[in-house]
């Protein structure tokens, strides 16, 4: 067994990557709930390429038959309908595990200095995970597929003076088609999945180039011990592995009684408009994008037309998702985590959740003039979260960081 | 000093847990009455696939739907083709309809929808309510209307087995100081072949049948549900002592 190992290492970095990686990759002692999040994506990731593998097999990208394909996965395929299930549960899973890793960077620090590439990789890994939910919500080819891609698609002819060129050329089509559909399907399946797991892949490299950050924002590797090792570092095999195998059971816990017992989500993970084939000519009187995209609906809708163009609010809503990179470079605070921050921040932050969620839940709601005005003022308070950012960082009280993690 | 802080990001996460609670509080204006649904009910759905293909299975089709699949509510093969078949030859086949979209855009003005999914479009409770909701209208072009469906095309199929219904409006002041009629009951005009209790039972049962029909592996889908959920509750006890016993030696 040394012998062949020998063999292979000889050949292949395989002992030396596992250490790098597994066994002599040392963590903070003191990670906490928040960190269960990194794992449960990729769990997460595998999940969704597994299932969607399988779904690949008995869906037909066909404008005529994709809807009805589906519904044979539902009925005719053996486990078909928990294939399904698993997969569209997956999608909404995904987003709920991303959004709650981001919030842990962002309550501790985590995008900062020197983990800055780690957080663009990981804002372009949301981005591209954006664009793989949304096209993967047309394939099931029901109303709110069709609608929903017709209200997208049609952001991009806002653009001043190429933008319905740009916008057919996207759909292929002068509406959502066949051909819109194809497309899709091949974007979905294998151009941004490579493209993901690319990403995945950089973003991990990156992260145990510098090493895990912690609740306490504290380097980890600048105390070692006699030898070499990280004095509050543990190797993350065994220590993390069996912790997070924990997380990985309460998570499929969740996951698996939303698969068997409320797949629907009540009309959230699978609307049930979407139930209806799709109909070109036929607009619902309400078409709601799924939850984890309604934050930036409702700042889309929020922002009114100047000059007769719509363009204002899309760029808005594009502004919304980018402005996540410059976070790295807008935190001026001298410590990292939470923990040691003063008031400021923290009521920075907690408008800002409140406005996230604020506007996902106005993004669902037809549009009213109250609710329009509550969009536009949560729309300003996301924002002001960003662009205030470097004044209230440099203004705020904080305590003193310790040397070393802190136990629980 | 760190016990403080640790609680206040978990205060946030448990306002991002009650938050979307708030966001239902606004949904729901038009009253539905509850079907009463239990797709665990075999004698139930197999009388509901009786009205389904007797009373609705001629206009529209549930093209998703193969006859044969009712054998998981008790019916055999024999059974099925005995009794059921009547717009098909093999039990195997899809429940699919002689009359074309076409025709019936021109005859209804909207071609019947498939029903294969309607209560996962509509909500069973939805349907419930439509079937019990026609009422006479003679200004509409197949003297019926519908209370949850205003205008609906489709006439009122199980007439003569309800009856017909007459709509007792009320005067109510709006928003705007004018007055308007509101829909405040219906009325028993004129009696069908069953009591109206009894054909509450009859739209129950088939309503019973299009839920089923709209996720037919749904009972499948919860008792496989309850098992996985045991078994993760057994591996998480294995989970948290082996997590414990590696983890003896840090701090």
């Amino acid at each position: 067994m040394q012998k062949l190992l020998n063999w292979v290492d000889e050949r292949f970095p395989l002992t030396t990557s596992y250490k790098a990686h597994l066994s002599e990759y040392f963590a903070p002692r003191n990670f906490n709930f928040w960190y269960f999040f990194g794992s449960l994506a990729l769990l997460v990731l595998v999940i969704q390429i597994v299932s969607g593998i399988f779904l690949t097999m008995h869906y037909k990208p066909d404008a005529a038959m994709a809807f009805a394909s589906v519904e044979y996965i539902m009925r005719d395929v053996d486990w078909g309908w928990l294939i399904r299930y698993i997969h569209s549960t997956g999608a909404s899973m995904f987003f709920v595990v991303v959004y709650l890793h981001m919030f842990r960077g962002l309550i501790y620090g985590s995008h900062r200095k020197p983990r800055e590439l780690i957080w663009i990789f990981g804002v372009i890994i949301y981005l591209v995970l954006m664009g793989e939910a949304f096209m993967g919500y047309l394939l099931p080819w029901g109303q709110m597929s069709y609608w929903g891609a017709q209200v997208i698609v049609n952001l991009f002819a806002t653009v001043p003076f190429i933008g319905g060129d740009l916008s057919e050329w996207i759909r292929g089509d002068y509406v959502i088609g066949d051909a819109t559909l194809n497309r899709f399907f091949a974007f979905h399946v294998i151009a941004l999945p490579l493209v993901l797991l690319g990403l995945v892949a950089a973003h991990l490299v990156a992260l145990h180039e510098v090493g895990s950050n912690n609740p306490d924002g504290v380097e980890i590797k600048k105390l070692k011990g006699a030898d070499g090792h990280p004095l509050d570092g543990i190797p993350f095999h065994p220590y993390y592995s069996v912790k997070d195998i924990l997380g990985v059971v309460v998570f499929l816990m969740v996951f698996s009684a939303i698969v068997f017992f409320a797949p629907e989500m009540g009309g959230y993970f699978l609307e049930a408009n979407n139930f209806i084939p799709a109909d070109s000519l036929k607009t619902p009187p309400h078409i709601a994008p799924v939850w984890y995209f309604t934050p930036y609906y409702a700042i889309l809708r929020a922002v009114p037309p100047i000059l007769g163009s719509q363009f204002p609010g899309v760029a808005a809503m594009g502004v919304a998702v980018l402005i996540f990179f410059a976070l790295p470079w807008l935190d001026r605070s001298p410590v990292k985590s939470i923990r040691y921050r003063g008031p400021k921040f923290k009521i920075a932050l907690t408008l800002f959740v409140l406005a996230f969620i604020g506007l996902g839940i106005l993004g669902v709601l037809p549009v009213t003039d109250l609710y329009t005005w509550i969009s536009r003022v949560l729309s300003v308070v996301y924002f002001a979260f960003f662009l205030l950012m470097p004044w209230y960082t440099k203004h705020d009280s904080y305590k003193p960081v310790p040397e070393r993690v802190t136990d629980k | 000093m760190k016990t403080n802080n640790v609680s206040f990001a978990q205060k946030l996460f448990f306002l991002i847990l009650a938050l979307p609670t708030l966001a239902l509080a606004n949904v729901g204006a038009l009253h539905l009455d509850k079907a009463p649904v239990n797709v665990d009910d075999k004698e139930s759905l197999q009388r509901g696939a009786r009205v389904f293909v007797n009373y609705c299975l001629s206009c529209h089709s549930a093209g998703y739907m193969r006859y044969n699949r009712m054998q998981d509510f008790g019916l055999s093969e024999q059974q099925i083709k005995d009794n059921l078949l009547f717009a098909a030859e093999k039990p195997g086949e899809t429940m699919h309809i002689s009359m074309n979209a076409k025709d019936a855009k021109a005859w209804f003005g909207a071609a019947p929808p498939d029903l294969s999914v309607i209560t996962r479009s509509r909500g069973s409770d939805w349907v419930y309510t439509y079937l019990r909701g026609f009422y006479r209208d003679d200004s509409r072009p197949t003297g019926w209307n519908n209370t949850v469906f205003d205008k609906v095309g489709m006439p009122h199929v199980l007439h003569d087995l309800q009856g017909q219904m007459a709509p007792v409006y009320r005067t109510e002041k709006g928003e705007d100081g004018r007055e308007h009629e509101v829909l405040e009951s219906m009325q028993l005009v004129q009696p069908g072949k069953i009591t109206l209790a009894e054909y509450d039972a009859l739209v129950g049962d088939l309503v019973n049948y299009l839920t089923w029909m709209g996720e037919p592996s749904q009972s499948q889908r919860k008792g496989i549900g309850l098992a996985v959920l045991l078994f993760l509750g057994v591996f998480y006890v294995v989970a948290f002592y082996l997590k414990k016993e590696f983890w003896k030696d840090v701090h």
